[in-house]
């Protein structure tokens, strides 16, 4: 859910832009990073965990452990807490630990 | 204990009361800071010089009583918000407690507020004599609440929301 | 193609500008290297006013902080700043490599500056790996830039100074706080932290941990036990928290893969919260030329961190030979600075630490073929 109003702090989140989580269309904002537009979506489970298929999440979101791995327009292992959004992103729950793309 | 609590003791208070005769002569300031950090804008912003902390800024400060004119500049800078100002000449039975607040919604002047002990426990709903906006870079509203005179030492928050017209 | 540099710093966080600022001050041409969109590392995201005296800006919010020294540092014609860069290693001729984008870049900076700060700890516990079990910076992240609400309700474990501020944060932000858990029998943070958030009605409970996470998608709830003085934990004290999140404030260890890369002496120093390179007083590390300064050296305040990222800045220069006099005032400025910073009982873990750093033997190195002794 999105603050709208903070006691400290403004946010200025740029440009509404669309993207497709798992084909599914969602908004955010091109000042955001994906994590951080997922979250306000609701999604807060990323993926699952190559060998037991455990459900991960965010952690710690500024790009320092592995755990919000996603597959972004085709490329694996994208650390979507750093990554900003844009407008046609495809971000999808990763299968596997991911392969180079072809 | 403060230090497993988080709440001050009686005994911690002692030391930072300022006197019952002060009280009663108008706004006085109470540092409720009992932790040697570094840290000294108190003392730094204070326009009649009555905070004293010293060389070293890990030192706890110490107020002037005599010296304080309840001004409240220090209660807005305190970067732990632990300082409060009690003025027990409000009335013969009432006090004005200024407290800082950096919760949404702000009161509006009038209305009635939840008053809290150091534990957060309730003390009733008190009236909201005052509302001092921090300005856009300081952004550390100061509170005044009117309270009765013997809870002037007992109030030192109010819970943010839920205000109440009379 | 190799660009050269007169002083490199690796990380842009306060440390790092600090360091900038101070070289660039004595003459020096400074290239700082930022992963991030942004420079300021971690200041963004912090809400609350510092503590210090003026001269580390105390009284001001971190992220004002952040943006007042961005701005001084943008106005110097001696320092550029590039962000989105990763740097990858530093080499034994001296050269740092960096990744921009998807172009490999290459620099050979006469000195180097290391602040590349801290990672957050982590915490075993069943269900530690759930959705929703968050890195206590990730929450701030989340609220204070993204502006983001992380949960509804939080239990946060762990009672230093980022579990009591984040709570309070948490609280600005509206979000409920079911508890804060601290396994020690004292309050670790400041406590005019601790007490600000108590009087808004949140428990801090001294000697409980978190057991175990409910829920098989996502965090449903946590349950909680009291531990004893061996921080075992005591049967039958289990209590169910209803919780949608819960945030772990374990404490930070200092990021310094560059530090062992680059081949400086590194030691395991408990009370700088892990492994640290060895630094002299003008926090140069064993490595000639390479400096080290903020989190890097040791878990601290960002006010330490910006005071240390001025003795490394002044340091370097002064070793080039920009006004070498001005910078050795500089530099002693910011080292009794430093002394006042860490002159309370705070500091005195942090002094602790640095003697052990400082002492004789006990220093590890990584070579080609893994850990020597």
């Amino acid at each position: 859910m999105r603050i709208e109003e903070h006691p400290v702090r403004q946010f200025d989140r740029g440009e509404k832009v669309s993207f497709f989580y798992n084909g599914q269309k969602m908004e955010g904002y091109s000042s955001e990073t994906i994590a951080a537009a997922l979250h306000a979506a609701g999604v807060r489970r990323l993926g699952h965990s190559p060998e037991l298929h455990r459900p991960r999440g965010l952690f710690c979101a500024i790009g320092n452990c592995s755990s919000c791995f996603m597959t972004v327009n085709g490329e694996p292992n994208v650390r979507i807490c750093v990554t900003r959004l844009e407008d046609g992103m495809r971000v999808e729950e990763q299968q596997g630990k991911g392969a180079v793309p072809t | 204990m403060l230090i497993s609590t988080g709440i001050p003791t009686k005994e911690d208070l002692q030391g930072v009361t300022p006197p019952a005769q002060r009280r009663a002569k108008g706004p006085v300031a109470m540092a409720e800071c009992f932790q040697k950090i570094p840290c000294n804008p108190c003392a730094a912003s204070c326009p009649v010089k009555a905070i004293h902390i010293g060389e070293d800024i890990n030192e706890c400060p110490t107020i002037d009583f005599d010296l304080c004119t309840g001004c409240g500049t220090c209660l807005t800078k305190c970067p732990g918000l632990a300082i409060f100002i009690v003025d027990e000449s409000h009335s013969d039975t009432t006090a004005l407690v200024r407290l800082p607040f950096e919760y949404l919604p702000l009161p509006e002047a009038g209305q009635y507020a939840m008053g809290l002990d150091r534990a957060g426990g309730e003390l009733g709903w008190f009236k909201v004599a005052r509302v001092i906006r921090g300005n856009s870079r300081n952004l550390t509203h100061t509170i005044c609440l009117e309270v009765p005179r013997e809870l002037s030492m007992e109030v030192r928050n109010i819970r943010e929301g839920g205000y109440r017209n009379g | 193609m190799i660009r050269d540099a007169e002083i490199l710093v690796v990380g842009g966080g306060p440390a790092g500008l600090c360091a900038a600022q101070a070289a660039a001050e004595m003459g020096a041409k400074v290239l700082v290297l930022e992963r991030d969109y942004a420079p300021g590392g971690q200041l963004v995201k912090q809400t609350h006013k510092f503590f210090g005296s003026e001269k580390q800006h105390a009284g001001e919010r971190g992220f004002q902080i952040g943006e007042d020294l961005l701005k001084e540092i943008q106005a110097s014609p001696n320092v550029e700043i590039m962000s989105e860069t990763t740097v990858l290693g530093c080499y034994e001729d001296g050269v740092v490599t960096a990744l921009r984008g998807d172009k490999h870049l290459k620099f050979r900076p006469q000195r180097l500056i290391i602040t590349t700060g801290a990672a957050e700890k982590f915490l075993a516990f069943p269900g530690n790996d759930l959705p929703g079990v968050y890195g206590a910076g990730a929450v701030q992240t989340l609220m204070n830039v993204a502006g983001i609400k992380p949960a509804e309700r939080v239990l946060m474990v762990g009672s230093g100074n980022i579990g009591l501020i984040v709570s309070y944060q948490l609280k600005q932000a509206g979000v409920e706080i079911a508890a804060i858990v601290e396994a020690a029998p004292r309050i670790g943070g400041y406590l005019v932290h601790a007490s600000k958030i108590r009087r808004a009605g949140i428990p801090i409970l001294t000697g409980w941990t978190v057991k175990e996470v409910l829920g098989a998608e996502q965090v449903e709830g946590a349950v909680i036990c009291q531990l004893d003085e061996k921080f075992q934990q005591i049967p039958g004290t289990e209590k169910r928290v209803e919780c949608d999140a819960i945030c772990l404030a374990v404490g930070l260890t200092p990021l310094t893969e560059l530090c062992w890369q680059a081949g400086c002496e590194m030691k395991f120093v408990r009370e700088l919260s892990g492994h640290v390179p060895v630094v002299d007083d003008k926090l140069e590390t064993t490595r000639p030329g390479i400096y080290a300064a903020g989190d890097v050296t040791g878990i601290e305040e960002a006010s330490s961190a910006m005071v240390e990222g001025r003795i490394a800045g002044y340091s370097a220069a002064e070793s080039l030979g920009r006004s070498p006099e001005a910078a050795a005032k500089g530099r002693e400025e910011a080292q009794a600075d430093l002394r006042q910073l860490r002159a309370g009982p705070t500091g005195g873990k942090i002094n602790a630490g640095i003697e052990k750093m400082k002492q004789e033997g006990g220093t590890v190195h990584v070579n080609l073929y893994g850990y020597s002794h």
